[in-house]
């Protein structure tokens, strides 16, 4: 390897920053308007991973083949059980404890992480090994100049990504689900007496976000072959470090961040493995030195 | 048309309300006057289930509003301004008109109401693509009570209409309370500006910490020796 600059590794950066951004839109869609960090949204991306692994499975055995329509409704698949999870969580646990203090529905939070990681281990049909995901769209790679290449794989993740992002910012600005998640994110009292059911907005929220950690279970799923019960752990840290560089509750704020950390950790990555691993640390401590309120974030004196 | 009886209010262990009764007759502007920290807001909050009574009955037009939510009561018919206006900043002026419409289903009604707000102030049709939070406190406050107009109550709850303005816009707003009425809103206003508020009720209740004391015809409330020495001044 020649320079460590170099064209290959800011499109793996871009292929890893829209799995990142698709997992941190949740963590800052659902921060803007509940105040809450879900640690257990990475778990909503394992739980894509594994659906659209169950997909594929039942796929290949029933119809046997695989190709294009079937990663796309695998993809619908693994949006619709994470984002239902996602909102049966809400639901369940988040709810009840809405106007109690935060430290509550943080610390519930990281048990139900724990509880969906342990479930899924202790699941019969799913275990806590390790499973190769099945190859179901062969990766091909294109050539970009003379020393870098783009794959399928690669092209597919920053497409989806492109394309469900594209679609949540015409949602947000344009849609009354959007400008009503903007109002209760500002003022939730003033939204009730506008007559807008909060809780249901709310809920909508957890499920958009939840969907979307889903896609990304089932793009990397796709892109790095392996996946097990505790999978969500690392990348929703690391989405929640994207979320938190680019100014959390903030959307784009949070595309910027998972590109930026996309990007910083495979060039990291090449120059040494387990720099790779740390360096969203290393971020999250400059940001949090530096400017806490992240790139686009508005300053705000909420404790968590 | 309203009814609050004995309506009680804590603050964990403060009580904030300790018994406040009055009644709001339909097509009347009712106004609740009182000092800082009386209750006023709390009332209002109560009444709109933002807050949870601990004692007391809140009526509709003969229906109890315990354990209704703060949302669905403008589906029953009541539309509250709250203190400090609260304009969603971030959001356009028009994009807080249209989400005042969630409760109406029919995107033309929504569309001919904010056509009235516009003709009702003219200033709002102008800050139109404007963000609610650049607004001036004078064109908010219109802005509010224009989205209380969206949302299309019978009942309007105003809370300190008059808060932070200047004299001549504080007139202004005054006159806009009158003319809505006129067109058939019945008004709840809670100030602390006794003189404009009782210049434009019917009937008057004051409110001094946490009990309703006096009350009566306006007149008869802003002829009241104690209404005069601590209200209004004389």
């Amino acid at each position: 390897m020649g320079s460590i600059f170099n064209l290959q590794q800011v499109v793996n950066g871009l292929q890893l920053g829209s799995i990142y951004a698709l997992i941190a839109l949740g963590y800052t869609m659902v921060y803007g308007i509940v105040r809450l960090i879900n640690f257990a949204h990475g778990d909503f991306y394992m739980i894509g991973a594994y659906t659209a692994y169950g997909a594929f499975f039942l796929f290949n055995a029933v119809l046997g083949g695989s190709g294009l329509p079937m990663a796309a409704v695998a993809l619908v698949l693994a949006m619709l059980a994470s984002g239902l999870v996602a909102l049966l969580t809400n639901r369940l646990a988040y709810r009840p404890l809405r106007y109690k203090p935060k430290l509550s529905s943080l610390i519930t939070a990281i048990g139900v992480s724990m509880l969906i990681e342990y479930l899924f281990s202790a699941l019969p049909f799913i275990g806590p090994s390790f499973r190769a995901f099945p190859e179901i769209l062969p990766s091909v790679p294109i050539k970009l100049g003379q020393n870098a290449t783009i794959s399928t794989h690669a092209l597919i993740d920053i497409g989806v990504a492109a394309v469900l992002m594209i679609g949540l910012t015409i949602l947000v600005r344009h849609t009354t689900l959007g400008k009503a998640m903007r109002a209760v994110s500002q003022d939730k009292d003033a939204a009730k007496l506008m007559g807008i059911d909060v809780e249901k907005v709310i809920a909508w929220t957890f499920m958009i976000g939840g969907a979307f950690a889903g896609a990304a279970g089932l793009l990397a799923g796709m892109t790095y072959p392996r996946i097990f019960p505790f999978m969500g752990i690392l990348p929703g840290l690391k989405a929640f470090i994207a979320a938190v560089l680019g100014g959390i509750g903030n959307i784009p704020g949070a595309v910027l961040g998972a590109y930026i950390m996309g990007v910083a950790e495979t060039f990291a990555t090449a120059y040494n493995s387990l720099l790779g691993e740390g360096i969203a640390f290393a971020i999250l401590i400059v940001v949090l030195l530096v400017r806490p309120r992240g790139i686009l974030g508005e300053k705000h004196a909420d404790k968590i | 048309m309203l009814s609050v009886k004995n309506l009680q209010v804590n603050y964990g262990r403060i009580a904030a309300l300790k018994d406040v009764s009055f009644e709001v007759p339909a097509g009347k502007i009712i106004a609740l006057i009182g000092s800082n920290g009386a209750g006023k807001t709390t009332t209002l909050r109560a009444i709109s289930g933002l807050e949870k009574p601990s004692g007391g009955t809140i009526s509709f037009k003969g229906k109890d509003l315990a354990g209704v939510q703060s949302h669905e009561l403008v589906k029953l018919g009541i539309s509250h301004v709250p203190e400090g206006r609260k304009i969603f900043p971030t959001l356009t002026v028009r994009e807080n008109l249209e989400l005042a419409g969630w409760t109406v289903k029919d995107a033309k009604e929504v569309k001919r109401r904010i056509e009235e707000v516009f003709t009702f102030f003219p200033r709002v049709a102008e800050r139109v693509g404007q963000l609610g939070g650049t607004l001036s406190g004078g064109e908010q406050q219109m802005l509010a009570v224009g989205r209380a107009m969206v949302t299309g109550g019978e009942l309007l709850l105003l809370d300190e209409p008059s808060m932070g303005l200047a004299p001549v816009l504080v007139d202004e707003i005054f006159d806009k309370i009158v003319a809505l009425n006129k067109l058939g809103t019945t008004i709840l206003l809670v100030e602390q500006n006794a003189a404009e508020a009782l210049d434009i009720a019917d009937f008057a209740y004051v409110l001094e910490v946490g009990y309703t004391t006096i009350s009566g015809s306006a007149k008869d409330v802003a002829d009241n020796p104690k209404v005069r020495e601590a209200y209004l001044g004389v």
